[in-house]
Order: C-alpha cells, then sequence, then structure tokens
C-alpha cells in the first residue's frame, strides 16, 4: 500500500478500487446503459464500473453532475471548481481534489491559488471573492454543515448575487456526494510505482 | 427521462426539493432539482434494492438528516417507515439489531460525518460480514447523496433566511 497518495497535488494520481469493478463483457443491459457504453466508446474507467453496481443512481448521477458544474450561466466554472476543491479537502478525498485542483488552474489560467490551497488546506489565505467562496465551501461541508446567514451575507459582501450562490451550494454539495464515493470506494495510488 | 410530475408523491410540500426549488433564485436552476428528485428516487425506493429495502433506506436517511442537524429532514424520510424495529434505526443512539447490522450503521454514521477517516479496511469488514459488494456501493450512494441533499436544503435555508 505504499503507492497510496496521502498529499494533495494536481498531479492526479489513478485510482484502485476497494471493490471488484463490474465486468464490462458480463454487464447487464442496465448498467451498459447507465455506462453509456457504446461501439465507439468502449473504454470506461474502473471508478464508473464499480459505481455500476448501482446503475439505477449511477444513470441519474451523471447527467446530474454535468449539469450542476457545466450548465450555462450563474458562477463561473472555476468558481464552482473551488467549491468542489473546498468539499475535496474538508473530506480529503485526494484524487477529487487534483482532478479539480488542475481543473481550476486551467480554468483560471492561475496555480497561485491552488498552491495555495494545498498547502494551507482550510487556512489558506485567497483574494477576497476566492475567500468567501471557499470559506463558504469549507463550512457547508462539515458535519453537520455550519452555514447560517451571516454566511450568506459574507458571498452577497464579497459580490456575489442570488444566482451564483445557489451554483456554489449546488457544486459544494455535490462533492458532498462525490467525494464519499470516490475517498471510501477506492485509493488513489502513484502511477508506475 | 421522466418529468418530474410523475415522479412526485401525492403530496408536493413533502418533497424536500420542490420546496427547495420554489425560491426565486433556485428556480433557474429547476432542472438540477427535477435530477436531484429523481436521485432520490434512485437511493430511496430503487427497483433492485439490493439486501437493503425501502423502508431501511428510508430509516437510515432520516438517521443521517438527524447527524446533520436537519429535523424536518428527517420527519420526511421516517413518516412512511411503519416498522418501529426499523424507526429506531433513525436514532443515532442506537446501533442496530445483530452485529451485521451495526456494522453495516457503524460504517454508515463513519461515511457520513467523518469520511474523511474512512479507511480501505473499513470496506474488508464489511465483505467479511458478507454484505455484498453491490450493497457496499449501494450504501455509499445511499450515504453520499444523503450528504449532498443535507448540504443542499441547509445551504438554501441560510440564503433564504438572508433574503428575508
Amino acid at each position: 500500500m505504499s503507492r497510496v497518495v496521502h498529499r494533495f497535488t494536481r498531479n492526479v494520481p489513478e485510482w484502485q478500487p476497494r471493490i471488484t469493478p463490474v465486468d464490462l463483457s458480463k454487464a447487464n443491459p442496465e448498467q451498459l446503459d447507465a455506462l453509456k457504453v457504446t461501439p465507439s466508446n468502449t473504454k470506461v474507467s474502473d471508478y464508473v464500473l464499480v459505481l455500476a453496481h448501482d446503475p439505477e443512481t449511477l444513470a441519474v448521477r451523471s447527467p446530474l453532475f454535468n449539469g450542476i458544474m457545466y450548465d450555462p450561466g450563474g458562477l463561473s466554472r472555476a468558481e464552482r471548481e473551488l467549491g468542489a476543491i473546498g468539499a475535496s479537502i474538508v473530506n480529503r478525498c485526494i484524487f477529487c481534489a487534483a482532478v479539480h485542483a488542475a481543473r481550476h488552474a486551467q480554468l483560471s489560467k492561475d496555480t497561485a491559488v491552488t498552491d495555495e490551497l494545498f498547502a494551507n488546506g482550510e487556512k489558506a489565505k485567497l483574494g477576497p471573492r476566492d475567500q468567501a467562496i471557499f470559506d463558504y465551501s469549507v463550512k457547508l461541508s462539515q458535519s453537520p454543515p455550519t452555514v447560517t446567514e451571516a454566511d450568506t451575507a459574507r458571498l452577497r459582501e464579497a459580490g456575489l448575487n442570488e444566482a451564483e450562490i445557489v451554483d456554489l451550494i449546488l457544486s459544494t454539495a455535490l462533492f458532498g456526494w462525490a467525494n464519499r464515493l470516490m475517498h471510501i470506494l477506492g485509493d488513489p495510488v502513484r502511477k508506475d510505482g | 427521462m421522466k418529468g418530474i410530475a410523475m415522479a412526485q408523491p401525492a403530496t408536493p410540500e413533502a418533497s424536500p426539493w420542490l420546496a427547495a426549488a420554489t425560491s426565486a433564485a433556485a428556480s433557474s436552476r429547476s432542472t438540477i432539482f427535477e435530477m436531484s428528485q429523481q436521485a432520490e428516487s434512485a437511493v430511496i425506493d430503487p427497483r433492485d434494492p439490493g439486501g437493503f429495502p425501502s423502508a431501511w433506506r428510508r430509516a437510515v436517511a432520516a438517521r443521517i438528516a438527524t447527524l446533520n442537524a436537519l429535523p424536518e429532514l428527517a420527519t420526511h424520510y421516517l413518516s412512511d417507515v411503519a416498522d418501529a424495529t426499523l424507526r429506531g434505526l433513525a436514532d443515532p443512539a442506537y446501533a442496530g439489531r445483530d452485529d451485521r447490522e451495526r456494522g453495516v450503521i457503524t460504517f454508515m454514521d463513519r461515511v457520513a460525518t467523518q469520511p474523511r477517516d474512512v479507511q480501505a479496511e473499513e470496506i474488508e469488514a464489511l465483505k467479511a460480514a458478507g454484505v455484498a459488494e453491490a450493497d457496499i456501493v449501494r450504501l455509499c450512494e445511499l450515504n453520499a447523496f444523503m450528504s449532498y441533499q443535507c448540504r443542499v436544503l441547509a445551504g438554501l435555508a441560510a440564503l433564504k433566511g438572508a433574503s428575508a
């Protein structure tokens, strides 16, 4: 198990399942449908093959995930990623944090924010708007969540409108979900270890 | 994809998603709330529930809502659970009816409240206790969905209060 990655990184690790992935050659029609396997698309990750043990949930989760992270309008895509990273830091999901930090760096064309997040975790110091977004996502991700009206007011003071706040709530909450699959059902491991 | 109207319970106010989506800002994401309702059906009332029937899932969903300090959501899930021994599972002070269930409930509490600390050995312990691998995935999806729902509702409540 020495290959397991324990520190936050933007270098996306491999994901080693703790549950046997569904064997694609033995998958039933409902599983194939949820996996979106077509003759031209037969490459499916172990993560999605593990989730195919519950195809009914997988089938509704994928479009929900895409809608929350990519639907137009509202909060910028990079700021939705920041909400996802806040959740992933609280829940210590190394794999999710890596994927979404890399995406944040790419979208914002800047690695300074995610460098600071990984160096200082929940105590990271960011610009005013990013700070308000990150702090909110950390509080919402705690168990139980600790957000109050004062936290909403702080987002407004940082310039977020109501629709942007809704998107931040959704993207942060979605990673409360994703972290509890990715971090619980497998381990992040170094490539070629 | 089924429309939200088909997925609703008989009394609309019984759906926490409908109540959440009625606020002005949230209505701009109405599709998200419709899909969230479908996800709730998939984890609470699935066509293939595996080893964990719907009433058990509702009781555990109520338990997770309580662990997240959302009593109204706990009531929503518990209202359809008639069996008194299952209702007991909604109380976080109660750990389960036998060793196997106590193992599952302890795991569910850990995933709900301390996911960062959950180790590979805990998954192996479930397997050793005879929980099928597909059921371990189902348990995690139920738990993870509840984490999502609790946080959406907590965030929107703090937004609604602040905009009043």
